[in-house]
């Protein structure tokens, strides 16, 4: 049976139309309601991808790889717009955001996630770099909506340097080009991933390996990968929190994204240096250093920014190891982080909320105060920490296990890093969960439902992984070499 | 590839080098716009003698959007800005303007050392203009550090995005799709900026960059 429309270009007209409709509807309840509405169509079409999967058109294309990210994408996003619904309209009962700020804001998400499913979906590498520095844009202008000095600075820094990284990435998209050109010939082919994957092992090595350098600060910049990552703690610490759940579930995603398919073309040809000293290089530094720069924060979201950057770098560091089992170990780190991340940050938006602060010393005692809230977590931060028998577990083991097998020496360097973390989240943990409650012990009014289904998706992934899933994972991860 | 058309690109592409180290050591806020607005202008015209060179009229209209938009529109835009925020008068560089351009210098010579070495099987231009574009590109990055002042920032910015189109247009035959993205994308950029500015002005009275760093959410 064939669906009326293409459901890949669903995914990128749901969320247009979507922003469209917002822009006109004034700032109210409504417009968070069509937000989900919107969503959670753009997510039945990315699950229709995966039962119907359309012919490779001229700008969008659809495999293995990417159907992975959409399929998460969406689904976090839909989770995301019903956590926002409530949120924002608490913020604006509270008075702590104006109706005049907001007019746009759910327009701004649905134009967010139209440009990340765009980058994600897109056949077209230059395509890729626009709908990332949309993304961008987009994310900047939302992380500025308080308006506070701390506000501004956050959105200023990570506007320059989200800028600067994108420009780097635009130089080494061009590189790729003029490496493509002399084979492929000129114009559109020259930029199509099926074309020039073909015909990788012809392109000038030389060529192809700066590319690769400008690549890897452009979207690491993004990814926030050590020692590019300064914009990130600021930008979630002061955006609005289903902001900080998008970006750190979802955004760094489509950056690591990016990188996996240009490291393609790398392994594709002979001649060029392997991609992966690089990213292990940068991958353990920045689990080590977020490791230990977790022990100084006082802030409850930049705590978890700092532990989003420490996953980045377990995930850039997996593929780096390259071969099947850390591949597979790095697509489903990837996938467990986003729900785990997302979940947390949700959870936090809950007690942020209750408490008015974002202090750690402000929150405590929370399982005893709000049982439902503070269980879930504690059950979301040892997913995180990588506890069994979450999933997040179970793509940490793979990953140590496999460089063990690898790289005995670095794999010792990576364990040291999950274990300062480790620590660190625990620390934290027992403080903001445990212990006698103080501040406002009014409950919450918000949905606990989008945290309870991320986690159960996370603790099934855990404890039993559908062979149909795991296959479909390994199939990719065969594939990235 | 006749000798004077190649000649005139390595010209145009050189001079634009040479606009990027003149706005290295501008330290005046209106004659830094004044070096940016002359840069995007030979940037017209390298992109305009490229679409000559290599038979692309469709580079034409890159060469026209960078002429109106940033030789002209956005100087003129951003000297409205720099006088209504009263700031015409003062800029100040964060270090001294020699070793300034020794870290120019640097660069330039890093940028030919890579290019010129890793493209030997490309055509001549597009070599030159690569390697010519990548100065540009990090003489961008080299201004955005040097200025504490938010304007100058994202005037060094713009700067690079000059050298990124300049590599665009050497890449014989690159599809037009991402030119026309590249020029629209900074003009969002520069909405995006100019609501900072704006912003940041209403916020704190200065677009002194450094005075963003007086709060951090840690330091309470």
């Amino acid at each position: 049976m064939m669906p009326p429309i293409d459901p890949a270009l669903a995914t990128l007209i749901v969320p247009a139309c979507a922003a469209l409709v917002l822009v006109i509807v004034p700032f109210s309840r409504l417009g968070g309601w069509i937000n989900v509405l919107a969503s959670f169509l753009t997510f039945v079409a990315a699950l229709a991808l995966l039962i119907v999967r359309p012919a490779a058109g001229a700008l969008l294309a659809v495999d293995d790889l990417n159907i992975v990210f959409i399929v998460i994408n969406t689904l976090v996003g839909f989770t995301t717009s019903v956590f926002s619904a409530g949120y924002i309209a608490h913020e604006v009962e509270t008075g702590r955001l104006t109706p005049r700020y907001l007019r746009f804001y759910h327009a701004m998400f649905q134009f967010l996630m139209g440009s990340m499913n765009l980058a994600l979906l897109t056949d077209i590498t230059g395509l890729m770099w626009v709908a990332v520095e949309f993304a961008t844009l987009t994310t900047v202008i939302m992380v500025s909506l308080y308006r506070t000095r701390e506000a501004l600075e956050a959105a200023w820094k990570y506007f320059i340097l989200g800028s600067v990284g994108i420009a780097l990435a635009l130089f080494g998209t061009i590189l790729v080009y003029m490496a493509a050109q002399p084979v492929v010939g000129d114009g559109l082919p020259a930029m199509t991933w099926g074309t020039l994957l073909a015909n990788a092992s012809r392109f000038d090595p030389a060529l192809l390996n700066i590319a690769f350098a400008f690549l890897m600060l452009g979207y690491g910049t993004k990814a926030g990968l050590v020692p590019l990552h300064a914009w990130l703690p600021d930008a979630h610490a002061e955006g609005p929190t289903p902001i900080s759940a998008v970006l750190s579930g979802l955004l760094l995603n489509v950056a690591i994204y990016a990188i996996l398919r240009f490291k393609l073309l790398l392994a594709a040809n002979p001649g060029a240096v392997a991609p992966g000293p690089l990213m292990m290089t940068m991958g353990l530094v920045s689990i080590l250093f977020a490791g230990f720069m977790l022990y100084r924060r006082r802030d409850v979201k930049r705590f978890f920014a700092y532990s989003s950057i420490e996953h980045m770098g377990i995930i850039a560091f997996a593929f780096g190891l390259g071969g099947p089992l850390a591949n597979f170990a790095g697509l489903l780190h990837m996938a467990m982080h986003s729900l785990t991340k997302s979940g947390i940050f949700f959870s936090i938006g809950h007690m942020t909320r209750i408490k008015g602060s974002q202090r750690i010393a402000d929150i405590t005692g929370l399982t005893s105060s709000h049982p439902l809230l503070g269980w879930i977590f504690v059950a979301s931060v040892a997913a995180i920490a990588g506890l069994p028998p979450f999933g997040v577990f179970t793509s940490e083991f793979l990953v140590v296990s496999s460089a063990f097998a690898h790289k005995p020496l670095l794999a010792i360097v990576l364990v040291i890093g999950l274990l300062v973390s480790l620590g660190a989240l625990f620390l934290r943990l027992n403080s903001l969960a445990f212990g006698e409650p103080t501040g406002s012990l009014a409950p919450s009014r918000m949905t606990h439902a989008p945290m309870i289904l991320h986690l159960a998706i996370v603790l099934g992934a855990g404890i039993f992984l559908p062979a149909a899933i795991a296959a479909w994972f390994q199939h990719v991860a065969r594939m990235l070499g | 590839m006749g000798a004077i058309s190649f000649d005139l690109a390595h010209l145009l592409a050189g001079s634009l080098v040479l606009m990027s180290f003149v706005m290295l050591y501008q330290d005046r806020l209106p004659s830094l716009i004044n070096a940016f607005a002359l840069q995007s202008a030979l940037l017209a015209a390298a992109v305009a003698w490229q679409a000559l060179a290599q038979r692309a009229p469709h580079l034409l209209v890159t060469a026209v959007i960078a002429v109106t938009l940033k030789a002209i529109i956005i100087p003129l835009v951003l000297r409205y800005l720099i006088r209504s925020l009263g700031i015409h008068r003062t800029i100040e560089t964060v270090s001294g303007i020699g070793p300034t351009m020794l870290a120019g210098m640097v660069l330039v010579a890093l940028s030919m050392g890579l290019m010129l070495r890793a493209t030997e099987a490309s055509n001549v231009i597009a070599r030159e203009d690569i390697a010519f574009a990548l100065s540009v590109v990090l003489l961008g990055l080299l201004i955005m550090v040097t200025r504490r002042n938010a304007v100058g920032q994202v005037i060094g910015f713009m700067s690079l995005e000059n050298g990124l189109i300049l590599a665009g247009t050497g890449a014989h035959g690159m599809p037009m799709v991402v030119e026309i993205s590249v020029a629209f994308s900074v003009l969002i950029a520069f909405i995006v900026i100019g609501i900072f500015l704006f912003r940041i002005r209403e916020r704190f009275d200065t677009v002194d960059v450094a005075a963003l760093d007086r709060f951090r959410g840690e330091r309470q």
